[in-house]
């Protein structure tokens, strides 16, 4: 009987997702970006069993096959260790996406409490939140990482979390606006009447009631997020050497570059692919998850 | 109206101050120590001591605060622990080279965006709509400094059109008198009639303009479209056509013209992406701009000149925010 109940409860989400998945069917470049999305997970998963040469992923140098162009042997030809470009560019999805999951879910941990608290206990603690997101999203994008990472010192680490404190004002806002029309809700004025602690309601309540916009959002920033990574670690504040990040890989071609030109042109190849295929799937993803676009 | 208006200035001036105490703590908790940094590697510890008491770092926290907010409202940023200048003489140097890159670019988004979205509407869900559509989503998508080194790959080496970098050629620097009017080397040479310069300087700024151009010409492509097939369906066009006027005079006489508004708040809003997109190019193509000052900068840790680049971008990005709020506010459509 109460499973019965529990099913009853869950159909009209099924048949919501559903209908999510008939309009993901319906546009094909959103479909294609979310098949090559889930390759991309599967290559930075198994790139170390993928990959050729997979000693060549760290720092084993094989200089007698320095910069050598793409052949049959080498795809993406080989850098000035001797080292296969392809097994590293592979090997650097699993860099770029586990640091994107990273930077994301710190910016959440960061973001998602605040706006709930801002959201629901509204006054003067909503003011001075709003009023700190507000300061930090006046630096340009990049600058703010750029100097919190100079006083933390380059490093992936340090730039996972100079990320994510540049970023996590953006979740503020989004479950702010959340929770403000939750706590109107029955659900949440009840706990309230019962004299449930104001904690539990915005943590038992209303946070995991905004958890699934937070989600959707969460994974459109995966692309510009990407993009920061290899942008960070291009200005060597990043990655730092031998772990094969693809910024990093551009930053140390700029030595061999214009006669070694695929070891510039393969890792941004490879940055490009990976950020357009998050950008237009985060794209799509808005349009069928949007009210208003999705009747029609 | 004028109550809105005041009211946003001061929010500015609020968010300004938050931002200039989020750089100053930044900058008070760099590791390495900077009255050491300052004095050199061979100092003594007396001489550490007496740079210290110079560069007022013995004071109590909030007393430096203070100092440090005071000195900024007089224009004072420090000084460069690399260059030893004044930061404020070194953004003076280094704004123009950037200002320069970052208007022409957003002059050639407006002259490529506007049609471009404007043919996409009119061709709406047909292929060039679609074309436009991954254009500007790949714009954004593209890591700018790869996209520098690809176009020096296809212009430099393989046909040999444009420069690898900098800003003017060697032999013209030493044939010719530069002028130095604004230190925006196009607009000098062209106030002043020196073709010779602006052709010289022109050839160089090309590639690493249109690098920057990508992101906001997609951006602008996209809101006119969206913005006109928006009006398109108002009543007063609605009323022009009926009048039997020509769809090309609708268009570009009656629609376009209130689509400009929201046009100049998205390249507004986008300046601050492209200000970042413009750091990284200069360091490509080697443009003597605030993004090589930053990047030579952030490599020699020199946190008063990275602080001052930031204070100064942020406040720019405020600002511009202030205005492109009170244009919108300007709207007598918009009741606040």
């Amino acid at each position: 009987m109460e499973k019965n109940k529990f099913i009853e409860t869950l159909k009209p989400r099924i048949k919501e997702l559903k209908f999510s998945l008939y309009l993901l069917n319906r546009n094909w470049l959103t479909k294609v970006s979310f098949y090559i999305a889930i390759l991309l997970f599967l290559l930075a998963i198994f790139s170390q069993v993928i990959s050729p040469f997979p000693g060549h992923i760290m720092d084993e140098a094989n200089v007698s096959q320095k910069l050598l162009p793409p052949t049959s042997v080498n795809f993406y030809g080989t850098d000035e260790l001797g080292r296969d470009i392809f097994s590293r560019v592979l090997y650097g999805t699993r860099v770029s996406l586990t640091t994107a999951i990273l930077s994301v879910g710190l910016a959440l941990l960061i973001g998602v409490p605040l706006g709930a608290i801002a959201g629901t206990l509204g006054g003067w603690i909503d003011e001075v939140i709003m009023r700190i997101t507000d300061i930090f999203l006046s630096f340009p994008p990049l600058l703010l990482a750029i100097a919190l990472v100079s006083i933390l010192g380059p490093g992936l680490e340090n730039a996972m979390i100079a990320i994510a404190l540049s970023w996590w004002p953006w979740y503020t806002r989004l479950v702010r606006g959340q929770a403000i029309s939750m706590k109107e809700r029955k659900f949440v004025q009840a706990a309230e009447a019962i004299g449930t602690p104001t904690w539990k309601i915005i943590f038992k309540h209303i946070v995991p009631n905004t958890i699934s916009p937070v989600i959707v959002q969460a994974s459109m920033d995966m692309g510009g997020v990407i993009l920061t990574v290899a942008s960070l670690s291009f200005l060597g504040l990043g990655a730092q050497p031998p772990i094969p990040e693809w910024g990093l890989m551009i930053s140390t071609s700029r030595n061999y570059f214009p006669d070694a030109w695929w070891y510039s042109i393969f890792p941004g190849l490879a940055i490009f692919i990976t950020v357009l295929v998050f950008n237009l799937l985060g794209d799509g993803l808005r349009e069928i998850l949007d009210p208003k676009t999705r009747k029609n | 109206m004028g109550k809105y208006v005041i009211r946003r200035i001061l929010l500015g001036l609020i968010v300004l101050l938050g931002v200039v105490t989020i750089t100053f703590i930044i900058a008070r908790m760099i590791p390495s120590d900077p009255a050491a940094k300052w004095v050199g590697p061979r100092a003594t510890p007396s001489q550490i001591e007496q740079a210290k008491i110079e560069l007022g770092l013995n004071d109590p926290i909030p007393v430096q605060f203070i100092n440090y907010v005071t000195d900024l409202t007089q224009g004072d940023l420090g000084r460069s622990l690399r260059t030893r200048q004044p930061v404020v003489d070194d953004l003076k140097a280094y704004i123009p080279p950037t200002l320069e890159l970052v208007v022409l670019a957003f002059l050639i988004a407006i002259i490529i965006g506007i049609p471009l979205g404007i043919y996409s509407a009119k061709m709406k869900d047909r292929l060039l709509d679609h074309v436009s559509r991954l254009f500007s989503i790949g714009a954004v998508s593209l890591p700018t400094f790869w996209v520098a080194l690809f176009f020096q790959l296809i212009f430099y080496k393989l046909l040999g059109l444009f420069p690898l970098g900098g800003r003017i050629s060697t032999e013209t620097t030493i044939l010719y008198d530069i002028p130095r009017i604004t230190g925006m080397l196009i607009f000098d040479s062209f106030v002043t009639g020196n073709w010779v310069i602006f052709k010289d300087a022109l050839w160089h700024i090309i590639l690493p303009c249109v690098t920057i151009a990508l992101y906001p010409i997609g951006l602008v492509a996209r809101m006119t479209r969206s913005a006109l097939l928006e009006i398109l369906n108002e009543d007063y066009i609605t009323a022009a056509r009926s009048y039997g006027l020509k769809e090309s005079l609708v268009l570009w006489r009656y629609a376009l013209k209130n689509t400009l508004g929201s046009t100049a708040i998205v390249l507004t809003l986008s300046l601050g992406y492209t200000l970042v997109n413009t750091f990284l190019v200069e360091t490509i193509f080697s443009w003597p701009g605030l993004g090589n000052y930053v990047a030579t900068s952030v490599v020699t840790l020199d946190y008063p000149s990275i602080m001052g680049v930031t204070i100064f971008s942020a406040t720019t990005y405020i600002l511009l925010n202030l205005i492109a709020d009170i244009i919108i506010a300007m709207d007598p459509r918009i009741r606040l």
